[in-house]
Order: C-alpha cells, then structure tokens, then sequence
C-alpha cells in the first residue's frame, strides 16, 4: 500500500465531480482528499485526488477513471516530479500566556495569522501535507479549536502541460 | 426547421436509424407520445405493461441485432422501473439509450408529483447519462448519447428530458450519424510477444467471450482456432460466437461449464482470452484461479483498459478493437497441429460424455435437445435466469451469433418475456423463451404484450415449482434447509396463458412437448408450454462458489438424474 496523487482533467460541467466520485464508491475505492477548480482553459476543470492503495488499486483507478466520458485525462504525479501543496486554517485559543509562544511557531513555520480576536487566533498556512501535520502537532499544547485542511493540489515540475500533452 | 423538443427527439431518432422503440406513456412523457403518434408512420412505438419490461425487450432488440435498443419511460416510477433493464444492459455491454421525462424545470428539487433525479440514480448503471438543461443540448445530446453507446464496449445511455423542454421550440437540423469514438489500434509489440507465446505454446486453448459477439469477429475467431489448434470454450455471454457443432468446441466453461471445456482450460499452457473479463462465474475463484494458471500463459484481448488485470492477471494483455487484434494475429500466425492435446482433450470428452441417462418422463437435458431438433439455425432463444438457464446455456445447439439472448452479468429473473418480445420483434422470426416458473413469474405480465402485438413466441416454462438453482445451493451446501424457495403455488399456466389471449399446453411427457412445440412453429401467436420436471433436478457440473476447477462436482456418482 502507497499513498500517489493523481491529476485528472474533466469537462467543467454540472455535475461531473459526482461522477468521479461515484465511480470510486461503486468500485469500493476509497479518496484521501480531493481538490477540484478552474483551469487554464475554461472548458476543463482538474481534480487532484490522493489516494492510499496497492499497484493493483492504482491501475484500476487510472483505467476506470479515463472510462467516464467526461474524463478527458488522468495522469499519476510521481512524488520526485510534482509539486504537492495544501492550505490549511486553524483557530487557536489566544491565551496571554501562550500567545509569544503560538508566534513564534507561526513565524518558524512561515504561517500567517489572519484573524486576531481577544479569544482566538486563526492561522493561515500552506506547504506539503506532512509540514502541515508536523505544524498541527506543535500547535496542539496551545488548544486548537478547530481547523480546516483542503487537501492536495500538484502540478508536474517543468514546463509541461497536461491537457497540451494530450493535445500533441 | 422550428420543431418542439418532443419532435426533435423523434427526429433525432430517425436521425440514427431508429425503427421501433419501446415503452410506456406517462405525464411528463405525454409530449413525447404525442410527438410518436405523429410520427408513427416512420417509426413504430410498441406498449409494453410494464416499463421493465420494456427496458428489456429494448435490450433482447439490440442483441438480436446489434443495433442501439430504445426505451422511452416517464419521469418517477416508469424511469425507476426501468432501473434492472438498464443494469442488465450494463452489465452484458448492451447498446441501449433509455429516454425518459421529467418534471418541468422549475419544478426540479422540489419533490415534485413523479419526480425522481433518474440521472443520479443510474449514474453507476449506464455508460454516461444526461439531463437536458436546454433545448438547445437536446439534439446534440442524444446524438452523443448514440455514439457513446455504440462506441468501444457497448453500453446504456439514459437521457432525461424535463417536460418543458419537450414543449419549448428550437431549430433543428438533421446530420449523419457520427462514426463511433476511435479506438487506439492494438500496440505492435504486444501483438508479437503473443504470436511468440502462441507459437510456443502446446496446449492453446481459445477463450470467446461477449466481446466478440459485440466486435462482430466470430469469423475471425474461428479461423484463428483452425490456424493454431486450438480447443475453444468460451464465456455465458460468448455463447454463439462458435458453433455448437464446432468440433473444436468444448462449450461454456465455469461454474456451470462443460467439464471437459474447464478442465481443459486449466490444463491448458496457453489461454487466449477474447473480449471476456473473467467473472467470478467463469473462473471460480480468482485467487485460486491466478495460483492454479501460474505457470500457463494467459493473453488478454478486449477493448477495455480496464479489463485488463481487473479480475485475472494476464502475461500478456493487447488492449483494442478486436477485429484489428485478432486480424493481426492471424496475419502473424502460421498453421500449427498438436494432436497430443487434442487426445487428452479428447479424453475429457469422453469422460463427460460418461453421464447417466435421463429417464424420467421429462427431464431438463431431453427437453433442450428436442427444442434443438425443431428450431431453425437462426432462432432467438432468450432464457430467463436459474437452472433452466444453465441447461440452455449446457445443451442449446446454437448455430448463429446473436440468437442466444440470456442475461449473464446482473443474472435478471424475468429479463427473459421482455427480451424475446424485443428480439421476436427485431428478426421477425418465431423465438423462444426457456424460463422457469419463478422466472416467468416475475414478468408474464407481458405475455399481455406478446398477445396484443401477435408474436410469434413460445415460452417453455421448465416448471419444477421451486426456485430449482437457490434449492440447489441449500441442498448441496446447507443441509437440505428449503428455505423460502418451494414455491408449490396454485399458478394453472394453461389457464393463464388462455386468460391473456395465449394458446397454452401442459407438456406432461417428452413426446406431447415435441408435437407442442412443433405445432407452434407452424402456427402464428404466442404459445406457453408449461413443461413439469422434477424439483431435484440439477445443473451439473457445478463448482461450489468460490471454489476452483479441482473442486467440480460432476455428479457422477449423484443419481439424481435417474
């Protein structure tokens, strides 16, 4: 079992994301995360999708993906060549004790604070999914109150495209 | 031309070739049968009573043919209903575009009278699925929903059609049909890697599935067996593509197969595998089956990338449309001869054919025999699903692709009545239904269909009064416990089939079925022939699910055949 990351380019229609999402249900396959938003060509949108799973799981996903019409193309992204980001806010308890500490992690982490209330702290940060666990763990002690992560986006490294691929 | 979206679906209808459509009128669909009635000189509606019924006489159709089966239902239940026919389609690679009405627009989400989000629900049953946002889609919509189906690995495409784009008005234009969606020609390399591994093998066994059924490549495929020596099973759903007579032939393989065609098969050193996807039915266990065929070479053909490896491993797996793969082989391949393989095949034959006979007044192999001495070359036989399946499935003499219609996949009780009405009205020729009294009990409401349209159809009820392949499975694997499948029910097929405008006969004996069924060749309109066996029989071989070929059981030493 592997965690990969896969870039799947889909028509930007109603509907579609359903599709996908289906697809993996009827098939018994489970997401980690996925990111879904406009792309450089407005008819398309891309899907990024982490998933845990064996080489057997791997392929099927691939080929049961690229078999829904509105599907136009599915790419696995190697870890050595894309690049892998996720978002993540997360509410704090602003405690006068605590508070020169919570900065200062902030500022190891290059995070941003981007709510300040006399109650609480909402912190902004961006980086690969394992820096955003290792960040989460640290901030722990201090009471988080909630948080949201948006799970992975990727793009190849290089000049490539994707859909300009496809179309060559 | 201005038409109105009711029109625009009759006319793009037209467009692809559409002759007859199937279906069941409703309240969001009322545009649509309206649009029917005006054209129903071009193009013929045929009523079913029920959608489901429908839905698989749309589907018997596009067997028969090869054609894309249309279904129309309306919005709520009648596209519900329609829910098993389309899941059949799916499973058995179906061409099929099933149209159905829906509230207004603006009526949508509110849970409106009949409304039922119909593309959600078959999202994981069809090939694609539309819902038409604008009259402006519509024509456009069903003409990709024509390609789809009929592209690659065939398959059903629902359209869903709000009722007020059925009445707004938009221009329309007629096109020729759109080519199918190209396909990636088969990779070179892995053509002459398995040209080497079946130039290699000694014991070639060919494995035809539905695939070349759909491909249209049974020529093919038999010339490549001839060219190679190899022994050919094949699949539920590949039934057909080979003659029975074929002396090539050793019949369906699997759970229910022929033992000489599955035992050959895992003896065999090299299976070539076309347009199959190695169900569980077909292979047993999978684990088992991938340990068991370790050492022998197995090459994958279909079209469907994601065939490959989904239920067998292969060594060797060309992905495309057949006719290219196995033309290529066959350009590839010279003639080869391996008469030892061919004895020890031989030999599993012989030992098949070691098999007590029938002596009961009318027992199920008999009776598929005598149905064998009286059809023509070209007769649909449709079957329902259970035992009397499996025996048409084991001893059906099938000369001609296309006319063994049984749904495989799903496995659809009841899919048999709405499939023969479908292929019956396809070929014009008289077709034959072998059901099962739970079978037939599920849809004979069509027999009202069957009647009313005058079709030549004889249904052969192989009556036995319980649900015979479930009463198989408890008395060999759970202890004779008869739970909730002796049906014993007071059901007079005779009477029924009179009550609905059918002839009807009881079939006590071999001989009164033989002068039955014979009669109803010679006549016109459907015919029910209620044909009593025994509740013990059963359909063997048979492999315990789950189990693997080295746990057949034959029932050699089983008499319940006496």
């Amino acid at each position: 079992m592997s965690k990969f990351v896969l870039a799947v380019y889909v028509d930007n229609k109603s509907g579609v994301l359903t599709r996908v999402t289906s697809m993996f249900t009827r098939r018994g396959f489970n997401i980690d995360t996925l990111t879904v938003g406009e792309t450089e060509c407005p008819e398309y949108s891309r899907i990024t999708l982490s998933m845990t799973g064996d080489g057997y799981a791997q392929a099927q996903m691939i080929s049961q993906l690229s078999k829904l019409f509105n599907v136009k193309k599915v790419e696995l992204l190697e870890k050595d060549n894309s690049i892998r980001r996720e978002l993540m806010l997360i509410k704090i308890k602003n405690q006068q004790a605590t508070r020169q500490d919570v900065l200062a992690v902030v500022d190891i982490f290059r995070a941003k604070i981007i709510d300040f209330s006399p109650d609480a702290l909402c912190i902004e940060t961006t980086g690969e999914p394992s820096k955003i666990d290792a960040f989460i763990e640290i901030l722990k002690p201090f009471g988080i109150i909630e948080m949201c992560r948006t799970g992975i986006t990727a793009l190849e490294r290089g000049a490539g495209s994707l859909i300009s691929k496809n179309d060559q | 031309m201005k038409r109105n979206g009711a029109q625009i679906v009759i006319e793009t209808l037209l467009e692809q070739g559409v002759d007859t459509v199937f279906g069941y009128p409703g309240g969001q669909v009322v545009n649509l049968y309206d649009a029917l009635y005006e054209y129903s000189g071009r193009i013929r509606h045929i009523l079913t009573a029920h959608e489901q019924g429908a839905a698989h006489a749309a589907d018997g159709f596009a067997r028969a043919t090869g054609k894309v089966g249309v279904v129309i239902a309306t919005s709520g239940p009648g596209a519900t209903n329609l829910v098993t026919g389309i899941a059949t389609a799916m499973l058995d690679s179906v061409p099929m575009i099933a149209i159905t009405g829906n509230v207004p627009r603006s009526q949508i989400g509110r849970d409106s009278f009949q409304e039922v989000d119909i593309t959600g629900i078959t999202l994981p049953i069809t090939k694609h699925n539309y819902f038409i946002h604008n009259i402006s889609e519509l024509a456009d919509s069903i003409r990709e929903g024509f390609r789809i189906a009929r592209s690659g690995r065939p398959g059903p495409v629902l359209i869903d059609i709000p009722k007020d784009i059925q009445t707004a008005e938009s221009e329309f234009t007629p096109r020729p049909v759109d080519p199918p969606f190209p396909v990636r020609k088969p990779d070179p390399a892995r053509l002459s890697r398995a040209a080497e591994a079946i130039r290699a093998c000694k014991r070639p066994y060919l494995y035809l599935g539905g695939g070349v059924i759909r491909s249209e490549t049974w020529e093919l495929a038999a010339k490549l067996a001839e060219r190679i020596d190899a022994v050919v099973g094949c699949s539920l759903m590949g039934l057909g593509a080979i003659p029975t007579d074929n002396p090539r032939f050793l019949g369906m393989e699997g759970m229910h197969g022929h033992y000489a065609s599955s035992m050959a098969q895992s003896r065999a050193d090299l299976i070539l595998a076309v347009g199959v996807r190695f169900s569980d039915r077909a292979t047993g266990n999978t684990d088992r089956f991938n340990r068991h065929m370790r050492d022998a070479t197995i090459i994958h053909m279909d079209i469907d990338l994601a065939e490959i490896d989904k239920n067998v491993s292969s060594t060797i797996a060309v992905l495309g449309d057949l006719q290219d793969s196995l033309a290529a082989l066959l350009d590839a391949l010279e003639p080869q001869t391996h008469p030892e393989w061919r004895a020890e095949v031989d030999a599993l034959q012989r030992e098949e054919a070691r098999r007590p006979a029938e002596t009961v007044a009318l027992a199920p192999r008999s009776l598929i025999r005598a149905i064998n001495r009286s059809v023509n070359d070209d007769t649909p036989i449709v079957t329902d699903v259970g035992q009397h399946q499996m025996w048409a499935a084991q001893y059906c003499n099938l000369k001609t692709p296309r006319t063994f219609l049984t749904s495989g996949g799903l496995g659809t009780m009841g899919f048999g009545m709405g499939a023969a009405i479908g292929a019956c009205l396809a070929t014009g020729r008289r077709t034959v239904l072998i059901t099962g009294d739970g079978s037939f009990g599920m849809n004979l409401n069509e027999l009202a269909t069957a009647v009313t349209y005058d079709l030549p159809l004889t249904v052969v009820i192989v009556d036995n009064g319980v649900l015979g392949m479930v009463r198989q499975w408890q008395t060999l694997f759970f202890g004779k416990r008869y739970a909730s499948t002796t049906l014993d029910r007071k059901t007079d097929f005779v009477k029924l089939a009179e009550a609905f405008g059918a002839k009807g006969i009881r079939a006590e004996s071999l001989e009164i079925f033989e002068e039955a069924f014979r009669e109803a060749f010679r006549s016109r309109g459907p015919v029910v022939i209620d044909c009593p066996i025994g509740r013990d029989e059963m359909v063997l071989p048979m492999l315990p699910p789950g189990g693997s070929f080295d746990e057949m059981i034959t029932g050699k030493e089983d008499d319940a055949h006496e």
